[in-house]
């Protein structure tokens, strides 16, 4: 795609605030529609628009496999700790009540941490699908589609 | 918006969902397959938007018109662009069959709840704890959060562990490939990789 000029400029100016919207969508969950799910999957979009206009090397390069390989676990381990946290200190599993002072903030603390833990598994799995499928693709010419 | 603006959008969005439907199943093309399948799910995300499940349309949007559309996309490079016409049975026998199962899903919601009610028995059970308990308990004010993280943490844990475990099939069952095929091949590695799926989809 690398002769289409206008789709390369307009998706350069787009992929930082895909991005950038990801976070807000995640961090933002408490207070407005969205979430770690949500989060995730615009996120891995805004990767895959990058991949798919710029071609899948330089998205590897700026994510590169090995790390998706770590995150994809990562979150869920997150998820699961967070849960194994509440026990530890004197609560039941996935109980947030005991991570803070007050169980308002610990339910706090405790929402963000799961939320991000999905977040991070949900972008990470769906990179990695992307790439799995991309890897396996041979270049097409315009005039096959 | 009103009532009759909502109701208007309401049909308009559901018109074109037919019409995508009803392509999807002419088009024997299956780029335009894929993307007429790209343009339904954004259209489902309308309808969703319409219904106040903003966090739903959002997935949709983003799952069903973006990232499903594209893994599309890339099985269509792999496995061929052109649907097969099949010699079988005509079309009347599975046409009967989805008539008669839409009729009966039809006259099953005449026993449903109206839309929002606040009587209905699954606003009533628990709910009424969850929307008092988000506010004084938690402090979350969307209450979509509240459930999903906290009240139903384990569920939630549950489907991350399926997204997980999805994730690691497929990077088992086909993100191998490609370096197997350099060793093979002797390829550089930009040849067989540099291919995104859709990259040059038009």
């Amino acid at each position: 795609m690398r002769h289409h000029l206008v789709l390369r400029v307009v998706s350069k100016m787009l992929i930082p605030f895909i991005l950038l919207f990801a976070l807000y969508v995640q961090f933002h969950g408490d207070f407005g529609p969205g979430g770690g799910f949500q989060a995730g999957v615009i996120f891995a979009a805004g990767f895959v628009l990058y991949a798919l206009v710029f071609g899948i090397e330089p998205a590897r390069a700026a994510l590169p496999a090995p790390a998706l390989r770590l995150l994809v676990p990562a979150g869920l381990a997150l998820y699961t700790l967070t849960g194994f946290a509440g026990p530890l200190l004197g609560g039941k599993f996935l109980d947030y009540d005991v991570l803070a002072g007050d169980p308002e903030a610990g339910q706090h603390l405790g929402i963000l941490l799961v939320e991000f833990g999905v977040g991070v598994t949900v972008s990470a799995v769906m990179v990695s699908v992307f790439y799995a499928y991309a890897g396996r693709t041979r270049e097409v010419d315009e005039e096959d589609w | 918006m009103g009532a009759g603006a909502i109701l208007l959008v309401d049909v308009a969005l559901l018109a074109l969902l037919c019409c995508c439907a009803v392509a999807i199943l002419l088009a024997r093309h299956l780029f335009a397959v894929a993307a007429l399948a790209g343009a339904f799910s954004l259209l489902s995300a309308g309808l969703l938007v319409t219904l106040d499940a903003v966090d739903v349309a959002f997935t949709e949007a983003a799952v069903g018109a973006g990232i499903s559309t594209v893994l599309l996309l890339g099985t269509l490079a792999l496995a061929g662009r052109r649907e097969r016409r099949t010699s079988g049975i005509g079309p009347l026998a599975p046409l009967a069959v989805v008539l008669a199962a839409g009729a009966a899903l039809i006259y099953a919601t005449t026993d449903m709840p109206a839309f929002g009610d606040p009587n209905a028995p699954g606003q009533r059970h628990i709910v009424p704890e969850y929307i008092a308990g988000s506010e004084h308990d938690i402090g979350v004010p969307n209450i979509v959060t509240s459930v999903l993280a906290s009240y139903r943490g384990y569920d939630t844990l549950g489907e991350v562990a399926v997204i997980f475990t999805a994730g690691i099939g497929v990077m088992f069952l086909l993100g191998r490939r490609r370096e197997d095929e350099e060793e093979k091949d002797g390829a550089p590695p930009g040849a067989a990789g540099r291919g995104a799926g859709a990259e040059d989809g038009e």
